[in-house]
Formats: structure tokens, C-alpha cells, sequence
């Protein structure tokens, strides 16, 4: 699964995307976010407060309820602030 | 109807944009133009520019989409939307939307519903230097009540068609 990081998600995190094999126990986009919050202190430290990160997925805007299988692409980003 | 999306890093020449969009066009008659310009102070404090990272590949998609809905909602002529990723000084044009149709009703409520989802939808992030440091824009909450207002209000169009 590839993982894509943006603003301040990605400088939390180190680097702005990268491959993970992930377990079948994470189903949806907010068990993503808990499993990725589980892997060191930058990531704890990225998603310490999943209720305001947005994801995507294959570029569209999902819900942390959303399932992941199927998908090629998730990203994690803060609220937008474009225009 | 085909529409113009640009993501670009140079600036962008409104006028010469608008022009392109009516060029031997006489069945428009009304533009709307919004250009989104960098201040060069927030909250009273000096800027020295902003930077606009984005999401390629998403961001164009997302504008297509709240394109094609603008397109659904109004009886829309052409429409343009350029927006810059990169680094951006003071006075410098960030994000362009042309809205143009017979009257003005369609373009004024078009491109206001654009620069709101734009704000708040579309996958770019604001970073301010000041004072030698930098730091992220924060959303703000009247963004989100700006375009939440949108999926509560039917369009004129929708109403005619009911």
C-alpha cells in the first residue's frame, strides 16, 4: 500500500510517502491511522490527534470509516487551506 | 463543457485569461473574475511570502469535480481556474477563477461557490514566513460554514428544474 504525507502530516512524519504491508486487522482508514500512530515517535507524534487529519484515497476525500480494500494510494494531510 | 484548470508555479496574467475565455464569444455576457492575491501582512504582523504545497494529481482532480458540479448547478458559459503551488511574495496573484454565462446571476454565485470549495476541498497547504520562521496556515472555521452553505442552498437552476 502506498502512503502519501503532506504539510505538516509529512514533516511530523519524516518523508512523503512511502510502502507498507499492512496486517488484515486495519479495515478502514481510521485503523490506519491508529496502526501508522503505533510506529515511533514521529508517526505517534503525527497522528496524536486523528480527528483533525483528512485522508484520500486514490485522490478522492474519504471519512476515517471508509474501508481501504482496494485501494491503491491513501494520503493523510491537515485541513486544507488553499484559494 | 470543457473548462480551463492550470496548476502552475509562475504568476498568471488575469486580463489576458479573460480575454482567452470570451475571445469571439458574443453569446457571453457576463465575467466574473476572482483573483485570490498574497498579503504582505497577517494579523498586523509582516509577511515574507507564502508557500503553497499541494497534492499533484488530487488537486487538479478535486477543481475538475467542483468544476463539473458548478457546470451541473449554473448555466455556465466557460469557465477558468488557475491556482500556484511554490513560493509566493507579497502582491503576487495565488488563485484565479473566471466565470462566465449569458447573465450575471449564473457567474456571481458560480465563482463564489468555487473559491469557497477551493478553500476548503482542494488539497493545497499554506506555509507564511515571517521573521525568518515558518509555519502552516491554520483552516479556518469560516471557510468551512462559507462552503458548507453550498450543499444546504439549492441552486436557482435545480429550483426551475423542480
Amino acid at each position: 500500500m502506498k502512503l502519501l504525507y503532506f504539510a505538516w502530516v509529512r514533516e511530523r512524519v519524516g518523508k512523503p510517502q512511502e510502502d507498507v504491508e499492512l496486517p488484515a486487522s486495519v479495515a478502514t482508514v481510521g485503523d490506519l491511522m491508529a496502526w501508522l500512530a503505533q510506529r515511533g515517535d514521529e508517526y505517534a507524534h503525527a497522528f496524536e490527534n486523528p480527528k483533525i487529519i483528512r485522508a484520500a484515497i486514490d485522490r478522492a476525500h474519504v471519512r476515517p470509516d471508509t474501508a481501504i480494500a482496494g485501494a491503491r494510494e491513501i494520503a493523510f494531510f491537515p485541513p486544507m487551506t488553499g484559494g | 463543457m470543457g473548462a480551463t484548470i492550470h496548476l502552475q508555479r509562475e504568476p498568471f496574467d488575469a486580463a489576458a485569461e479573460t480575454a482567452a475565455l470570451t475571445r469571439s464569444r458574443t453569446d457571453i455576457g457576463a465575467v466574473v473574475a476572482f483573483t485570490g492575491i498574497c498579503r504582505g501582512a497577517e494579523d498586523g504582523a509582516p509577511i515574507a511570502a507564502l508557500t503553497l504545497e499541494h497534492y499533484p494529481g488530487m488537486a487538479e482532480a478535486e477543481i475538475a469535480r467542483h468544476v463539473e458540479e458548478a457546470q451541473s448547478r449554473w448555466a455556465l458559459l466557460g469557465v477558468t481556474v488557475i491556482h500556484r503551488y511554490g513560493r509566493i511574495a507579497p502582491g503576487e496573484p495565488i488563485v484565479l477563477v473566471l466565470t462566465a454565462s449569458s447573465h450575471r446571476h449564473d457567474a456571481f454565485a458560480a465563482a463564489e461557490f468555487l473559491m469557497d470549495y477551493l478553500k476548503t476541498r482542494a488539497p493545497f497547504w499554506k506555509q507564511v514566513e515571517a521573521a525568518g520562521k515558518a509555519s502552516w496556515v491554520e483552516s479556518k472555521q469560516s471557510d468551512d460554514t462559507a462552503a458548507e452553505r453550498w450543499s444546504a442552498a439549492p441552486s436557482r437552476r435545480r429550483d426551475a428544474a423542480e
